[in-house]
């Protein structure tokens, strides 16, 4: 029987994780994610779970130390944010490369310099092709639902990847929502018990991790990990599936929203869809056919499935959290143009770059750039395909 | 369950990193690798940071390694290895497993005193049960010979090479082995493969204390030393005969030299073989050979002088 709660994010989040009670979890200290590994540790110390901790001196070391218990054979999990991340970045490889299935909450928050802790994408989208699966999460529930289901999706015997899930930096880490818990055993059942293949543990199975490869082969490794990529997307629904069934929730790859006739329409991530579908409600009921399309899967990014429930529409309109710098447009709006891309007939699209740092998006924002994308589908002509909103000239 | 450490014990049990590696022959640090696993009589699973070792013991789809084995990155292989020991732990009190098993993380000078400097701080802090071995060559060899910390001063390396205004290496090494004592630790040792009895009875002993042990172990590199490939053994006896790497352990605090050279060395003979200190033998870098052994002759009395009075102070060491 579910139970109805009013928590923050990493209150969820760290529940979720008590339920699945890993064998060993690495913590280190960093806004907004901290308190989400203190709520964690206090389960250790009062030993509601049997998770060794491993309070390590740094994310670097905190990743390091989880691809090696995760070899050694178990489930491991930690969590960060920002600049935690960032020092994480070159042993997010090795995880992946290694395809161990390490399970990791992302606070999402802005990167320095100038330091700020606040809630944007810059770490987890710097992060998008780090060969992690990506589960981003609108909300205290989608969060925790999805910190449940990315164990099945990372153990699943055709993926055995690391999946991170990210959520959004004060706005949900530190908001309070009510959201519905499972009971322990539902998702204990739900994940059922792990077994990591050729762990390090078994001695009478000498194994060797992360040995050198060198041209004859390293792009036939490569190739394989594309490939294992490339089953996600359908264990991702085939997980959601049997979430439905426990939950009563339903998860795709992505959400749409009243896009089925939708002319035109917003692409957008985590918390800031809440606020845009409000809006969306808003000009449906003015009569003016808005919809809007929110990523889940973000990595891998599902193309195809993605492209084909956008291209009927006249004009999209991606908002991005996070800036690539140089003059090209935001991470997500890029992966939206390339979905897009192979159509013939397809919308036009524009970039807005929204939120940075723990800006304000406010249903005014959401408002503006629709009125904008109504004009864009009515006339045909673009003022400007990459902006910056809600910011001083 | 100490085993004997004669040769004719030793030569009944399995060597457990294999001939058919690609380290350079001559090469000092698979002999030190085989000292330290022939000495353990436990079940053993190794951490490898990047370098030489690393690179030439595991080559796809080939591994020199008979023993449970993970390479991670250059500077995490501390941090590597406490996190197979936890999960270890984590097993263990779960009662999935419950057999005896050691850990230890090999990693060479760079990825030991310069890179993996706090990944290492921080898993002796946290006071993990695992042996760390520094396989001291006293340079980044596997890029090219490039200057460390724990490059001795004058060196020719290939970072600060030896030029007509400045004489090699101008700084002095690191004591990474008294750093470790400074951790508090209940084991740090400093070993030769030139003394081999030496080495395995301080690996033994390793073994039968709790907690985080951490051994620096010389290395000689014929490539980056510019040394006969057959010196390996020499050389790291004259290291330790000139007093340039004294053998000695601190346990639980207190600190005993285990070898006393009989008649100390003068620092050219550990010099002298190799390319990398030539140019030191020339009229204007006199000051550098002194300056050497002026060095070592302080450190020297420095370590007697420790384990004298901790002796006087009525501790004995076994
Ligand atoms: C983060 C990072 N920086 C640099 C390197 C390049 N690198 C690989 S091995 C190595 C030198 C290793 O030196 P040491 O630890 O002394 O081992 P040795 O090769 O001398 O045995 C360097 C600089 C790397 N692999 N990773
Ligand atoms: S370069 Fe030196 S340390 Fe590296 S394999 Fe050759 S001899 Fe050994
Ligand atoms: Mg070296």
């Amino acid at each position: 029987m579910a139970k109805i709660v009013a928590i923050t994010g990493n209150e969820a989040v760290a529940h979720a994780l008590r339920q699945v009670d890993p064998d060993v979890c690495a913590a280190y200290p960093i806004t907004p994610q901290t308190d989400m590994m203190q709520r964690f540790s206090s389960f250790v110390s009062d030993g509601l779970v049997k998770t060794e901790l491993i309070l390590v001196e740094s994310e670097h070391s905190a990743m390091s130390s989880c691809v090696g218990a995760s070899a050694a054979g178990g489930r491991v999990i930690t969590a960060t944010s920002s600049q935690g991340l960032a020092l994480m970045w070159e042993i997010l490889f090795i995880a992946s490369g290694t395809r161990l299935p390490i399970i990791m909450p992302v606070v999402n928050r802005a990167l320095s310099a100038p330091l700020n802790i606040h809630g944007d994408h810059s770490d987890a989208m710097g992060a998008r092709d780090t060969g992690w699966i990506q589960l981003w999460s609108e909300n205290a529930q989608e969060a925790y639902d999805n910190t449940i289901q990315a164990f099945r999706i990372a153990e699943h015997m055709d993926i055995r990847l690391p999946v991170m899930i990210c959520l959004d930096g004060f706005i949900i880490s530190h908001s309070i929502e009510r959201m519905e818990y499972l009971e322990d055993e539902e998702v204990r059942n739900f994940v059922g018990e792990f077994k990591q293949l050729n762990p390090l543990l078994d001695l009478g199975h000498p194994v060797s991790y992360g040995p050198l490869i060198l041209p004859d082969y390293y792009m036939e490794y490569r190739k394989a990990q594309d490939e294992v990529a490339s089953k996600v997307s359908s264990v991702v629904l085939e997980v959601a599936e049997d979430f439905e069934k426990l939950s009563g929730r339903k998860y795709g790859l992505f959400e749409t929203y009243r896009l089925e006739d939708a002319e035109i329409g917003l692409v957008i991530v985590n918390s800031a869809a809440g606020t845009s579908k409000d809006v969306v409600d808003e000009f449906r009921d003015r009569g003016i056919k808005a919809g809007l399309l929110k990523p889940r899967l973000y990595r891998p990014f599902p193309y195809k499935e993605t492209g084909e429930a956008l291209k009927h529409l006249k004009a999209v309109c991606v908002l991005d959290r996070a800036d690539a710098f140089g003059g090209s447009f935001g991470p997500v709006y890029l992966d939206i143009a390339t979905s897009l891309y192979q159509y013939k007939k397809k919308p036009i699209l524009i970039n807005k770059i929204y939120g940075l740092g723990g800006r304000d998006y406010l249903p005014e924002h959401a408002e503006l750039v629709l009125n904008e994308l109504a004009e864009i589908a009515k006339t045909g002509t673009v003022k400007s395909y990459k902006e910056y909103i809600s910011v001083r000239e | 369950m100490r085993k004997l450490l004669t040769l004719k014990e030793l030569s009944k049990k399995e060597i457990l990193l294999s001939s058919g590696h690609r380290l350079c022959s001559g090469c000092g640090a698979p002999t030190v690798v085989k000292m330290v696993l022939l000495a353990s009589d436990y079940p053993v699973i190794a951490s490898n940071a990047t370098g030489c070792l690393e690179v030439s013991s595991c080559i796809s789809d080939y591994t020199a390694w008979k023993i449970p084995w993970i390479h991670n990155a250059f500077e995490n292989a501390a941090a590597t290895i406490s996190g197979v020991e936890t999960m270890y732990r984590s097993l263990k009190k779960q009662g999935k497993i419950d057999k005896e098993i050691k850990f230890i993380a090999f990693g060479g000078d760079g990825g030991t005193y310069d890179i993996g400097l706090q990944s290492l701080s921080g898993a002796m802090e946290r006071g993990h049960d695992m042996l760390y071995i520094c396989y001291d060559n006293e340079a980044y060899m596997n890029t090219g010979i490039q200057r460390s910390s724990a490059t001795p001063y004058g060196a020719d390396t290939t970072t600060r090479p030896a030029g007509s205004v400045i004489p090699g290496k101008t700084e002095q090494r690191k004591n990474l082995t008294r750093i470790m004592a400074a951790h508090n630790i209940p084991y740090v040792a400093q070993a030769s493969p030139s003394h081999w009895m030496d080495l395995m009875k301080k690996v033994q002993k390793a073994w039968e204390i709790k907690g985080p042990k951490f051994m620096n172990i010389i290395s000689p590199c014929n490539r980056g030393w510019r040394s006969r490939t057959d010196d390996a053994i020499l050389l790291s006896r004259l290291a330790v005969e000139t007093c340039h790497w004294p053998l000695y352990e601190i346990e639980n605090g207190v600190t005993r030299i285990t070898f006393k050279p009989k008649e100390k060395k003068p620092i050219v003979d550990f010099l002298k073989p190799q390319g990398r200190f030539k140019h030191l033998f020339s009229f204007e870098n006199e000051w550098i050979l002194k300056k050497l052994q002026e060095d070592i002759d302080r450190e020297w009395k420095r370590l007697q002088k420790e384990s004298s009075s901790e002796k006087e102070g009525g501790s004995s060491p076994s």
